[in-house]
């Protein structure tokens, strides 16, 4: 019997190992927001219904997570199967042909519920090269009481002489109140990302449609000087060193008015675990001069394949999964509704308990007032709204930060942060050949 | 008098060392003190210094979203055999550069040396290449190599400057007692070289467990040591501090430990030949 029963004990080990060597492994690289971090958690229900597949997690920092993911796509290195990709990566692989289409996904998917500008942003010559998990855009976050101390009320699409005014009413310095809180940090995703974005509102543009930059330009100095006056006015000390994670301890502690920045943040800030201002805040959109174009970018964190993964069907299967209504529907069944990733898909801001959060509706109409592909108040040779989807375009935005960031701290003016920057793309772009 | 004045110098300098050491301290005892707070209490202004919640929920959170085991033992496997194989080319090095100089020695020395100004991305996407070529890839093989070479400079400097003060008639008279090559090496001069090997061995083990480009870029899943699990809770959009600051201690703590406990080794072999 003994003998008997070793030998099933032996049977079954050999058994598992086999359906172990079997089961195909899928390696997924992601960024380690908080949305990204819950769909490792609950993966579980994924693996569970596909029994042969087994995940693999590479959670990242995002700069650390670009620059490998990058290496590893251009050298076709293959240790990924599924990348998380922002709206800047897609055009650009996509069109270089290093992305696997999603167009073949399963009808049941419903790749027709993705909101609209989302899925433009995503998509090359009509083939969609990634899916998205969570959309964003930005928007205005306030406190109503400072608000109402200040004799204002906020409207649902505010002006920047609006913003500009309040936040000179709101700011107590001595109180340690600012009545204005923005990017400053020098960063192509940091301070250039408010700054495209607000440029946009203000008529600004990167390049004409011969590809030259437009620094020189009246609007670009409007929007600097406008942005310049008004944090130091009404901004917090060192706030050319404050990123999103600056703004949002500041926010959360009491000391802010309004903060301008990812709609993301929306829940962080009424979270009352960690927000001191938790039942304070209200949410507008991104402000505008009357021209056509509101300061507020958009952005998705996608899934998509590298073209050099060999396990493209399952990776396909797990895609489906966590970008689809059920993956929602299965958040807001563990976590609640206001934990479900936003900004994806229709269905989502059509059902009546998802409406009752209080920034789903603003968080829509943010991203649905965002236009990738015609960003700008004149006609532009780019997509994206606060990133110009072009290779060089990272280096060339974070040396322009850099002198944005310099300009906020009082080193240099912002003409001559202008000029610098009108200099230094000229010469980048003649680098890369888009003119002589 | 005198005696006074020495005592009182006594005094002065110890407070001052302690300040500085403290001083340099303070980043990571920050660190190992948020550790313990919640997300809330971490961004705290004023900063609560130790009248806060203390709380373990950090530590047990780190625990049950990643494998610490796994990229500690990764981080344990590339740093000692890193500086083991470091050590077993660079002693025979160092020894014919101390002992047999040529006439380009002093070149050879600074030329290897030089490699280490090269900034490291720029050989980025060949090493990259070699190692898909090579399928060496995100393997505590692949990593045991390129960590071996980039700190090979190093190793070889240290050696050699040890070896220096090491007086060559010792050798000699080995030799004249029949020692051999290997012999000498082996049974004569490792000997007497022990602290500079030994501390050699430790700053060696130090810098690999640190190195955070080539163990980043290189590694996806299988082998991604320490460096990699601190990068997993650095966010640019959230605030979870108190979790970096969890996982940040967790991955100093072995390196800190070791580093106290060989700290004799580590200043006499760092202060070797500074004063003659």
């Amino acid at each position: 019997m003994k003998i008997f029963n070793r030998l099933l004990a032996g049977v079954a080990v050999l058994s598992l190992t086999a359906t172990a060597a079997l089961a195909e492994k899928l390696t997924i690289a992601t960024v380690n927001n908080g949305d990204m971090i819950r769909m490792q958690k609950l993966s579980g229900d994924f693996t569970a219904h596909n029994p042969g597949i087994e995940l693999e997690w590479v959670t990242l920092e995002e700069n650390v997570l670009r620059q490998r993911v990058t290496t590893d796509i251009a050298t076709k290195g293959g240790q990924y199967d599924i990348m998380t990709i922002g709206t800047y990566e897609v055009p650009i692989w996509g069109k270089k042909g290093w992305l696997v289409s999603l167009n073949d996904l399963p009808a049941s998917y419903d790749a027709d519920d993705i909101l609209p500008a989302i899925r433009g942003g995503l998509t090359v010559d009509g083939k969609m090269y990634a899916a998205p998990f969570y959309g964003e855009s930005s928007m205005v976050m306030y406190r109503t009481d400072l608000m109402q101390k200040a004799g204002l009320t906020m409207p649902k699409a505010p002006t920047w002489d609006f913003i500009a005014k309040a936040a000179e009413a709101m700011t107590d310095k001595k109180a340690e109140v600012f009545g204005i809180c923005l990017r400053g940090k020098a960063g192509w995703g940091e301070n250039m990302a408010f700054l495209t974005a607000t440029a946009n509102s203000f008529g600004a543009k990167w390049f004409d449609m011969k590809w030259k930059p437009q620094f020189d330009t009246a609007p670009w100095k409007k929007t600097l000087t406008f942005y310049l006056d008004m944090m130091n006015k009404s901004g917090p000390p060192g706030a050319s060193s404050n990123g999103f994670n600056e703004n949002l301890a500041l926010f959360q502690s009491g000391k802010c008015g309004m903060w301008i920045d990812a709609t993301v943040a929306a829940s962080f800030v009424t979270d009352a675990k960690n927000s001191t201002v938790a039942d304070k805040v209200g949410f507008a959109l991104a402000p505008d001069t009357g021209l056509g174009k509101r300061g507020n970018w958009l952005w998705a964190w996608s899934l998509a394949v590298p073209a050099g993964s060999k396990k493209v069907d399952a990776a396909k299967k797990f895609i489906a999964w966590a970008t689809s209504k059920e993956y929602l529907a299965l958040v807001a069944d563990k976590e609640g509704w206001a934990n479900v990733p936003p900004g994806t898909r229709k269905s989502l801001y059509a059902n009546p308990e998802y409406a009752k959060v209080p920034f789903a509706q603003m968080t829509l109409d943010s991203i649905n007032s965002a236009d990738p592909t015609n960003p700008t108040v004149d006609k532009v040779p780019y997509v994206g709204v606060q990133f110009v989807a072009i290779p060089e375009f990272q280096g060339i935005a974070t040396a322009v930060g850099q002198q944005f960031s310099a300009a906020l701290a009082g080193t240099i003016t912002a003409d001559q942060a202008l000029k610098n920057a009108q200099m230094l793309t000229d010469r980048a772009m003649r680098k890369a050949r888009y003119y002589k | 008098m005198a005696r006074k004045s020495f005592n009182m110098n006594k005094v002065y300098f110890t407070v001052a060392a302690w300040a500085v050491g403290l001083l340099i301290f303070f980043p990571i005892l920050w660190t190992i003190l948020t550790s313990f707070k919640t997300e809330a209490e971490a961004i705290a202004s004023p900063p609560l210094f130790l009248g806060f919640d203390w709380t373990l929920e950090n530590y047990a959170e780190v625990q049950e979203r990643s494998d610490y085991f796994r990229h500690f033992w990764n981080s344990v496997v590339i740093s000692l055999g890193s500086t083991l194989v470091g050590l077993l080319i660079a002693i025979p090095a160092a020894w014919s550069m101390a002992f047999v100089p040529g006439r380009r020695t002093k070149d050879v020395l600074m030329w290897m040396l030089s490699t280490k100004m090269l900034p490291p991305v720029g050989v980025l996407v060949p090493i990259y290449l070699i190692f898909r070529d090579t399928g060496l890839l995100d393997t505590r093989t692949g990593l045991v190599i390129v960590l071996t070479l980039i700190n090979l400079p190093i190793i070889v400097w240290m050696l050699y400057t040890y070896f220096k003060e090491i007086p060559g008639e010792i050798l000699e008279a080995a030799r004249m007692d029949g020692a051999g090559l290997w012999s000498e090496i082996v049974h004569v001069l490792t000997p007497m070289a022990v602290p500079g090997i030994a501390s050699t061995l430790l700053l060696n083990i130090i810098l690999a467990w640190n190195e955070a480009f080539w163990t980043l870029n290189l590694t996806a899943a299988t082998a991604a040591p320490l460096t990699a699990f601190i990068a997993s809770y650095s966010s640019p959009e959230g605030l979870f501090y108190a979790k970096l600051s969890a996982a940040s201690t967790m991955a100093i703590a072995p390196i800190l430990v070791m580093g106290w406990f060989s700290q004799k080794q580590l200043v006499r072999g760092l202060t070797f030949g500074a004063v003659k």
